[in-house]
């Protein structure tokens, strides 16, 4: 499997401290050589980094609006979120318009298929009880984060497409049936809250391949949309194809709700949905049926492709909704094409210490024994975000113990010491050199070497 | 080079939000270790049981894991009163939990069935007034 990622890094911007590896939920960064380097099997693509960078030097990946150029047909794909960003708006028609009159051919609300969605989950929820409680799917980064980290619980995982998938493969179908335009021809462009997206895209989990052609920030479409909603306002055209379930879609609480049950729990940002999921995990807690679970504070309006502040930003979906009704898009029968996982979702460990049993129960010890010997302040200065993280970097053979700067110290103050000792010998420090840091200090320093450094003795310290 | 992996953890007594802590550490390191998923669940589920049963009758205790390469022994030794009647005990539903823990939603009578449950082998040894140690093992 492999681990594209929407997050990437501006090196020029990147200043190597310690905030994004402090902040990463997975552990997934380090800074080495003085740049923040992502691992990619630990990313989930959050966007804690994103958000937390003061040197914005973490930026998310996705495409420019003229993408739109690529294509003869080009279909908006709203994301619900997108409607909670402007001040004062009472009608959605007048985004709707707007997106119409700024080049698209046609527009598809995500909220439209959120709706259908809700529609098969509780469907589904009904007939499979014995599987509950069910995680919902909807955030790829969350679905990415059980995939990786909480095997016991993929059984759980709602197996229904995410509303953006049932609705770029629906308004490609509308589209091709209104035009006879051969696919490649027509655009569907998601306009999104959040970066996962893109990673969905290129490396989708549950289906093989999304319909979705591209993907814009809402950040980049506000700007432009702002211009042609005013222009928009007095147009009667009734565009809206989603009522309050939809709607609420775009924040924490509004899949659950859609589901009109009442054992449900919503959970929203990172920390806490690593929580929720670790407590599920241990059966911390039984009879729920379902959890909703968001990576971004507040929901989808929390992406960090918007632009308004995910609470304000929340309130004013929760005003946007107050007069629609319980929902406009009902399935009516209607066969959708793809509304379930073509695929299953698989365990993909990321990390694991030892090839087998043996030698993981060593690498153990040596991470234990490596514990002892640091101080524990988890201070970041090494690169790592913590002393165990570093630990356990050393004992995969990714970096060295003396990237702890306490320990650097110490090593320094004995050198300086037998220095000060033996002045009087000749080339005592010849065999040091400054290749510390250099290409190959990984394979100068194994694992071995630590041990040998765990016991240092009277040859050794000769080898300085 | 060691052949397996001692932890220890004291459970501290009475204190319901650091409960789950020692299993939590258990389970991160199980997972580390490449240990089969159905293995760190049982292990989580049985430890974290046991945890809480040490914080609500016992004012906490000592556990001692063990990590070899075929299983993972759980030593939960506490200095708590004693089990009356394990069979009673075993009962799914039976607790003598008092009210105050039953509101916070613990007492639920399925502490001891569930480690029982989920590890591969258990042996309870307990005195009345003196204390109890609960071993399990779960296979690898």
């Amino acid at each position: 499997m492999k681990f594209n990622h929407s997050v990437h890094l501006d090196k020029d911007k990147c200043m190597g401290c310690i905030n994004c590896i402090k902040r990463c939920p997975t552990q997934a960064i380090r800074v080495r050589n003085g740049k923040a380097a992502i691992i990619p099997e630990f990313c989930i693509d959050c966007g804690e980094c994103i958000r937390i960078c003061p040197h914005h030097a973490k930026l998310a990946t996705y495409d420019p609006l003229s993408v739109m150029d690529d294509y003869k047909y080009k279909i908006a794909l709203p994301a619900p979120s997108l409607y909670a960003q402007f001040n004062n708006l009472d009608d959605i028609n007048i985004v709707l318009r707007a997106l119409l009159k700024m080049g698209f051919d046609d527009v598809y609300e995500v909220s439209s298929a959120a709706e259908l969605v809700s529609e098969l989950s509780r469907k589904y929820i009904e007939d499979n009880m014995e599987k509950r409680p069910f995680i919902s799917s909807a955030c790829p980064s969350v679905v990415r984060l059980i995939s990786v980290r909480f095997p016991n619980l993929i059984e759980h995982i709602l197996p229904i497409s995410a509303p953006v998938d049932i609705a770029a493969s629906e308004a490609r179908k509308r589209a091709i049936e209104k035009t006879g335009l051969p696919s490649e021809d027509i655009g569907v462009i998601f306009i999104s809250p959040c970066p996962a997206k893109v990673t969905a895209l290129s490396d989708p989990l549950g289906y093989e391949k999304s319909e979705v052609d591209a993907v814009v920030a809402i950040k980049d479409i506000y700007p432009v949309l702002l211009s042609h909603m005013k222009n928009s306002i007095d147009d009667e055209e009734d565009m809206l194809t989603s009522g309050k379930i939809g709607i609420s879609w775009g924040r924490s609480g509004g899949e659950a709700g859609g589901l009109l049950i009442d054992s449900y729990l919503a959970a929203d940002g990172i920390e806490n949905v690593i929580k929720v999921l670790e407590d599920l995990e241990d059966q911390k807690f039984t009879n729920l049926d379902f959890i909703e679970l968001n990576a971004c504070s507040g929901g989808c309006v929390g992406g960090t492709l918007t632009v308004e502040n995910a609470y304000v930003a929340k309130a004013k979906l929760n005003r946007l909704r107050k007069y629609q009704p319980v929902s406009r898009s009902h399935l009516d029968g209607k066969q959708l094409d793809k509304p379930y996982f073509e695929k299953e979702i698989e365990y993909t460990p990321v990390f694991r210490l030892g090839k087998s049993m043996k030698d993981s129960i060593a690498a153990m010890a040596k991470v234990s024994a490596l514990l002892d010997k640091f101080p524990g302040l988890d201070c970041g200065s090494c690169g790592a975000p913590t002393c165990r993280a570093l630990a356990e970097d050393i004992v995969c053979g990714r970096a060295h113990e003396r990237d702890c700067i306490y320990l650097l110290r110490d090593y320094i103050h004995r050198i300086s010491r037998q220095f000060s000792n033996l002045d009087s010998l000749s080339g005592i420090g010849g065999d040091y050199n400054d290749d510390y840091y250099g290409d190959d200090y990984i394979d100068d320093y194994s694992t071995d070497y630590v041990d040998d450094y765990n016991n240092p003795n009277e040859s050794d310290y000769n080898k300085y | 080079m060691s052949d397996s992996i001692k932890l220890h953890y004291t459970v501290s007594p009475d204190d319901f939000t650091r409960a789950g802590e020692a299993s939590g550490d258990v389970k991160s390191k199980l997972k580390k270790m490449g240990v089969s998923p159905e293995a760190v669940r049982k292990v989580a589920i049985a430890m974290y049981e046991g945890e809480i049963n040490m914080v609500i009758h016992a004012e906490g205790g000592e556990i001692d894991v063990e990590i070899s390469e075929d299983d993972i022994t759980m030593i939960l030794a506490d200095k708590g009163p004693g089990i009356a009647d394990i069979e009673q005990a075993m009962q799914a539903g039976w607790s003598t939990a008092p009210d105050n823990i039953r509101s916070l939603g613990f007492g639920a009578g399925m502490g001891l069935p569930n480690m029982k449950k989920y590890s591969d082998d258990m042996h309870i040894e307990t005195e009345i007034g003196v204390g109890t140690t609960v071993t399990m093992k779960v296979n690898m």
